[in-house]
C-alpha cells in the first residue's frame, strides 16, 4: 500500500508527514505528534473520548484518516490550554467533581465548549443530549452535566 | 480496532472519481464524511481496499432552486441541514431529522448522500427522502441519471447503484405551506439508529407513509395511508397497519411489531 503525503497543522504546529493511508487521526496526533490528550476508547464512534476540532468542527478523530485532513487545522485539547472557554470548563469540571479517572474527560471537555460556543444558556436536556456520544464509566454523569451548567451560568456575553 | 490496509485517492474531479470508482470495481468504496463507513472498516466489516476521497468535489456540495424543488448537493452533512445552512424544501422537516441522527462530532461531517449510499436500514436519510417522493441524481461511467428513492433503496446496506456511479445530490420537491409533516423516532439511546422510526408527509388528500428500522429498508405503507385518507375507523386503520407491519418484520417478534404500530400511530395522529 502506498504511503500518502500530508501537511497537517497541529495546533498551530505545521507538519509535513508521510502516513499510511489507514492511520486514523488519533493515531496520528497520538504517536506522530505525541499528542496523548486525546484517548480512544472504542475506535468506532461510540465513546466520544477522541474528539478533536478538524478546521474548528468537532470530529471523532477514530472516524478520520489523517490522509483525510491534509491541508486542514488539527486542534487537540494541549491546543485549548490557552483557551478562555476550556479553562473555564475545567475549573468548573474540577469544582463539580466531573472526572474520576479522567479517560472521557478530553472528549467531555470538548463536547461541552463545541456546545457552549453554539448555546450559552444551555439546559440540563440540551447539555444531557449534546454528551449523547460520550462514554464515562465513573461519574454517572451527574457532575459533568452539573459542571457544565455551573460553566454556563459564569459565561458573560463576549466570552 | 485498526482498519485493514487500503489505497488512498482524493480526485481532483467528479468525473476522475467516477473513472477510479469504476476502474476498481467492487473494492472501490467512495468515501465523504465516513462516519458509517469508517466504523465499518474499523471493525474489518468493509471489503473495500481502494477508498476514494469525495469529500473535497464541489459538484456535491451545491445546492439550487429548481423551481418545483430543490436540488441538494450530496455532500451537505447533518449539522448544515440542523443549523439551518442546507435549504430545507419541507418545512423543517429535514431540519429536524438531520438534528436527531447520531452525535453533533458525527453530524458536523455525515453527509446525506453518504447516509442513503450506506443505506442502513435504520437510517433517517432513506426513511426522510422516501416520504418526501425526493430522487437521488447518479453520476456514473454513463452519465447522469434519475433513481427515485424507492428504486434506489433495494435493501439492506444496497442500492440500485451501479459500479462507477456515485450519488451527486436529491431533488426533493418544495412542500407547500399548508403540507404537514410528523417524524417520530424510538430509540433506546439519543443519537443511536432508530428502533423504530416513522415520517409522515401529507399533501391534502395525499399521505406518504414512511417505516423504517423494520425489515432490510424504509418501506412506503401505501395501505394505511390510503385507509387513514379515506377516513377508516381508528380501529380499522390500525388493523390494516398491523397487517403491514406483520408483512414487514421478519421474525415472529411482538415487541418490534408492537413498536412500529405505536410510531407509525403517532406520526399519523400528528399530521390528523
Amino acid at each position: 500500500m502506498k504511503m500518502t503525503e500530508i501537511s497537517v497543522r497541529v495546533n498551530g504546529v505545521a507538519m509535513k508527514s508521510s502516513v499510511e493511508p489507514r492511520t486514523s487521526l488519533a493515531d496520528y496526533v497520538r504517536e506522530t505528534c505525541g499528542l496523548t490528550a486525546t484517548h480512544l476508547g472504542c475506535e468506532h464512534g461510540a465513546c466520544g473520548a477522541c474528539t478533536v476540532l478538524v478546521d474548528d468542527v468537532l470530529t471523532r478523530s477514530c472516524l478520520k484518516f489523517a490522509a483525510m485532513c491534509d491541508d486542514r487545522h488539527v486542534t487537540t485539547l494541549e491546543g485549548l490550554a490557552n483557551d478562555p472557554l476550556t479553562d473555564l470548563l475545567r475549573q468548573c469540571f474540577h469544582e463539580s467533581h466531573a472526572l474520576q479517572c479522567g479517560f472521557c474527560t478530553p472528549g467531555m471537555l470538548m463536547a461541552a465548549r463545541d456546545l457552549l460556543r453554539r448555546n450559552m444558556t444551555p439546559d440540563e436536556i440540551t447539555v444531557r443530549n449534546a454528551l449523547a456520544g460520550h462514554i464515562c464509566r465513573c461519574t454517572g454523569y451527574s457532575g459533568i452535566v452539573h459542571a457544565i451548567l455551573l460553566a454556563a451560568s459564569r459565561l458573560k456575553p463576549d466570552d | 480496532m485498526k482498519p485493514a490496509a487500503f489505497d488512498y485517492h482524493r480526485p481532483a474531479t467528479l468525473a476522475e472519481a467516477i473513472d477510479l470508482m469504476e476502474r476498481f470495481g467492487d473494492s472501490a468504496a467512495a468515501i465523504s464524511g465516513g462516519q458509517s463507513l469508517v466504523p465499518l472498516m474499523n471493525l474489518r466489516l468493509s471489503p473495500s481496499d481502494q477508498l476514494v476521497d469525495v469529500s473535497r468535489l464541489a459538484e456535491l456540495q451545491q445546492t439550487r432552486d429548481l423551481g418545483d424543488s430543490v436540488f441538494l448537493g450530496a455532500g451537505l452533512t447533518h449539522a448544515m441541514f440542523e443549523d439551518g445552512a442546507a435549504p430545507d424544501p419541507a418545512n423543517g422537516l429535514m431540519r429536524q431529522a438531520a438534528s436527531h441522527i447520531a452525535y453533533r462530532a458525527v453530524r458536523c461531517h455525515g453527509t446525506i448522500g453518504g447516509s442513503v449510499a450506506m443505506a442502513d436500514p435504520a437510517a433517517d436519510w432513506p426513511a426522510v427522502l422516501l416520504a418526501l417522493d425526493a430522487a437521488a441524481l447518479v453520476r456514473g461511467p454513463m452519465g447522469e441519471r434519475r433513481i427515485a428513492m424507492d428504486a434506489l433503496l433495494t435493501g439492506t446496506y444496497t442500492t440500485s447503484l451501479e459500479t462507477g456511479e456515485i450519488i451527486t445530490g436529491f431533488e426533493v420537491p418544495k412542500l407547500p405551506a399548508d403540507a404537514r409533516t410528523s417524524y417520530v423516532k424510538f430509540n433506546r439511546k439519543v443519537g443511536a439508529f432508530a428502533s423504530s422510526l416513522a415520517v409522515a408527509v401529507r399533501q391534502g388528500e395525499a399521505l406518504r407513509l414512511v417505516l423504517a428500522g423494520a425489515g432490510p429498508r424504509a418501506t412506503l405503507l401505501a395501505a394505511t395511508a390510503a385507509a387513514f385518507i379515506a377516513g377508516a375507523p381508528k380501529t380499522s386503520v390500525r388493523n390494516t397497519l398491523a397487517g403491514e407491519v406483520a408483512l414487514i418484520v421478519e421474525a415472529d417478534d411482538p415487541y418490534a411489531c408492537a413498536l412500529h404500530i405505536a410510531t407509525i400511530l403517532r406520526a399519523i395522529e400528528e399530521i390528523s
